[in-house]
């Protein structure tokens, strides 16, 4: 009768053991899986430089932003010319200063993506959204800083641009494709404007 | 049936996505439980409140109104801060 007994507590105890590998196995697929579930983050692409689409961006931004979200917005090729506070043109070559002079030197000089007509598309626009009370995409930006949205400018082609780290804003980060993955891969939602 | 709340935040005349982000950072500055009485002229604020406090893990939405000011229509809502 005790060696029933003794039998007994032994498979229990293996069927103890077994539910502790069984917990710990599972504890540990719960744990990578929480490491690949999105947080709350937003990331942002930003490759137009058109006065229309970057407002949209900046818009998403600052209300995920006011919503609790973390937002990293890049700025790439085009959308570069967002972030910039002025043109310089010297040690720059033939086809960078060609390039400099004919892209917009901040903000303030974005053309609209239809109906710009030299500018007076983008001056119509804003004086439009001015008329309504919606907030300028300068405005718009300051605000994103003060949220604390992430604003990161691609490397590569800020480089293939020639725009210079002095022609940008300052409190800006550099980054290439896998910093915006990084983040990108984190997130919710990932737009391209 | 008039909702209590602590504090008021005028957001008439502003457009998307100024009332959603200055009530945040009016929110911001309540104690957990206090109530903030938002108005807005901005018809998509109704939608917009909705989001956030489905979003978000420190608010609830109240509730919501609209009054009929000198014939516009005035948005009121409600978001208590929770945590």
């Amino acid at each position: 009768m005790g060696s029933s007994f003794d039998t007994r507590a032994g498979a229990d105890s293996s069927r103890v053991r077994a539910l502790e590998d069984k917990v710990q196995e599972l504890s540990k697929r719960l744990q990578e899986l929480e490491e690949r579930t999105p947080e709350d983050r937003v990331a942002i692409i930003v490759f137009s430089g058109d006065l229309d689409r970057v407002l949209a961006a900046f818009v998403i931004a600052t209300g995920a932003a006011a919503m609790g979200q973390q937002v990293s917005m890049f700025f790439t090729f085009w959308g570069l010319s967002v972030l910039k506070k002025g043109t310089e043109l010297s040690g720059k070559t033939l086809f960078q200063k060609m390039m400099a002079l004919m892209s917009p030197g901040s903000s303030l000089n974005l053309p609209v993506s239809k109906m710009n007509y030299f500018g007076v598309g983008a001056k119509m626009l804003r004086s439009m959204m001015k008329e309504k009370n919606v907030s300028s995409l300068e405005d718009m930006i300051a605000l994103a800083r003060e949220l604390g949205v992430r604003a990161i400018a691609c490397e590569m082609s800020r480089e293939v641009m020639g725009i210079k780290p002095s022609e940008l804003a300052e409190g800006l980060e550099s980054g290439g494709v896998a910093s915006f993955l990084a983040d990108s891969l984190k997130s919710r939602t990932s737009l391209f404007i | 049936m008039s909702q209590s709340f602590d504090k008021l935040f005028d957001a008439r005349g502003l457009n998307c996505p100024m009332p959603l982000v200055n009530a945040r950072k009016e929110a911001g500055t309540l104690e957990p439980g206090q109530v903030l009485k938002i108005i807005a002229t901005d018809r998509g604020s109704v939608a917009d409140f909705q989001g956030w406090a489905k979003i978000a893990k420190n608010v609830e939405l109240v509730s919501q109104e609209t009054e009929s000011v000198d014939g516009a229509d005035v948005f009121v809502h409600y978001i208590k801060r929770t945590a």
